[in-house]
């Protein structure tokens, strides 16, 4: 693992980030404008996976939802291949930030967002399903991505709401990794797993990469980071005040 | 979602007066796109919704609607009984109250038969095999089919009114608070049942509610009213996220989570 900017050049690349640049202006709590960062850039080859390191507040979240298109960027682009060309989700309009969300742009977030009666293998196989991948065929890949993530067979027709937050994330996981997105961001993926999950998820986004599929990750677990992480990151570098890297 | 624009709406007003309903409100909906009009009430939602469906006079701006033959259409200079057709086959309108989308003395199959027969459908057995899969589809036991609204709960009213404003096969589905006024656990249903709904017919929707929750499940866009104005839209997660207007910032940090 190296600290440099660039990605592995044997590989094209699929994530390219110039410049971005986010402030937060709360007008409701007196105006308070919160610099988040400045002149954020990275770029991500395929077959690449770079963790976001930095203090806590440093900004690494708030990075990866602005590489979602959940919180917008102020200056700056977010280049991500999609198809056979770029689209930029700083600049996009909604329904195209939706194609690229569908197709190409996968988000393991902390959070399972879902509607309560809708039960985990349809939250997992969801996302095969609106890329009109036939219903049986989407269950089967849903069924083989619990299974291998230890979820027990008897949960799969209930709503994931009422899992264990371990089992949640695990579902979240499973839903992320559905589809082959091209593009994979991954928020504390191992936060709350024990050892075995943990390795399985590893190997899950080390199979990932073998792909070609670009990886942008959190990972507190210095350990995971080290073995799926090509590159670091450090997003305190992007900080307001500081001359960019 | 498709790309292709279904509806197109500019500078759209209605004045109460000289009180504003709702203020040069300009958007595009795409095909098989949910939309969330949001906000507080006497925000202008509703109004805008009665507009835009054709059951208020807009006092100016234009609307156009592009038909299932291709055609563009200039909604506002339709005739009374084009925009009447218009509303029973291509559009549909789900209220909050299902009494008002309801003939509450009519049996629950009548219900949906009446809006294919109002749309040409003659044959007793076709209209009654086919209201009974519309029951079906919102999960009404068949044998509730000759029973009356007035003898349903509020969920499944509203679960029938859905079922009749479908099935014409509308492409276009305008809904006011359709799970307002109803118990959390019975609204869970009713969400994943429309959510479902939408997707299979691939269904345009222009959803009015002032829950935030709601329309981060349904929608994929969102517009947020104030004083009869649209302050914000954007893509649903992001304008819930990370709100840029004041008054969205408000509203958002005003519920306790979504």
């Amino acid at each position: 693992m190296s600290m440099d900017q660039g990605p592995r050049n044997d590989r094209p690349p699929l994530i390219e980030v110039e410049g971005l640049g986010k402030t937060f202006t709360l007008y409701n709590q007196n105006d308070a404008v919160i610099p988040v960062m400045q002149n954020a850039s990275l770029r991500v080859a395929a077959g690449e996976a770079v963790a976001l390191t930095g203090e806590s507040g440093a900004g690494k979240s708030s990075l990866m939802r602005m590489l979602y298109g959940n919180y917008r960027a102020q200056t700056g682009s977010i280049r991500i291949r999609h198809r056979e060309h770029w689209g930029d989700v700083a600049s996009a309009e909604p329904h195209a930030i939706l194609d690229l969300r569908r197709e190409t742009l996968g988000y393991v977030s902390q959070f399972l967002r879902v509607i309560p009666r809708v039960s985990t293998l349809d939250v997992v196989s969801e996302p095969l399903v609106r890329l009109g991948v036939e219903p049986t065929a989407a269950q089967e890949k849903a069924r083989e991505l619990l299974t291998r993530l230890r979820i027990p067979q008897t949960l799969w027709p209930l709503s994931p709401l009422t899992f264990s937050g371990g089992e949640q994330q695990r579902v979240n996981i499973a839903r992320g990794f559905a589809h082959r997105f091209p593009c994979l961001l991954l928020d504390e993926p191992t936060a709350s797993l024990d050892k075995l999950n943990r390795e399985t998820v590893l190997d899950m986004i080390e199979e990932a990469k073998a792909d070609g599929v670009a990886v942008i990750g959190i990972f507190h677990d210095a350990e995971a980071r080290r073995r799926v992480c090509d590159r670091e990151i450090d997003v305190s570098s992007f900080a307001v005040g500081r001359t960019a890297a | 979602m498709s790309q292709e624009v279904i509806l197109r709406v500019e500078e759209l007003t209605k004045l109460y007066g000289a009180r504003v309903g709702c203020r040069n409100v300009s958007f595009e909906l795409c095909g098989a796109e949910v939309l969330a009009v949001v906000g507080e009430s006497g925000s202008g939602k509703s109004t805008l919704l009665n507009c835009l469906s054709g059951q208020l006079p807009p006092s100016g701006g234009s609307l156009s609607y592009r038909g299932a033959n291709g055609h563009w259409r200039d909604v506002l200079a339709l005739s009374e009984p084009e925009r009447r057709l218009l509303s029973r086959t291509e559009w549909a309108f789900v209220h909050q109250d299902p009494r008002d989308g309801l003939r509450m003395t009519v049996s629950a199959g009548g219900n949906v038969g009446e809006r294919m027969m109002a749309v040409g459908a003659r044959h007793y057995g076709t209209i009654r095999s086919t209201a009974a899969d519309w029951l079906r589809q919102v999960e009404i036991p068949q044998d509730r089919l000759d029973d009356r609204p007035t003898a349903f709960s509020g969920g499944m009213r509203q679960r029938l009114q859905i079922a009749r404003a479908l099935a014409t096969n509308p492409r276009l589905v305008f809904m006011d608070e359709p799970t307002g006024g109803l118990d959390v656990s019975v609204q869970a249903r009713l969400l994943d049942l429309i959510r479902t709904l939408v997707n299979q017919f691939e269904l345009s929707v222009i959803l009015v509610t002032h829950d935030l929750a709601v329309a981060r499940l349904l929608a994929h866009r969102m517009m947020v009213m104030k004083d009869g104005h649209v302050v914000e839209s954007g893509l649903t997660d992001q304008v819930l996220d990370d709100p840029q207007h004041p008054y969205s910032q408000l509203l958002v940090s005003s519920i306790l989570q979504t």
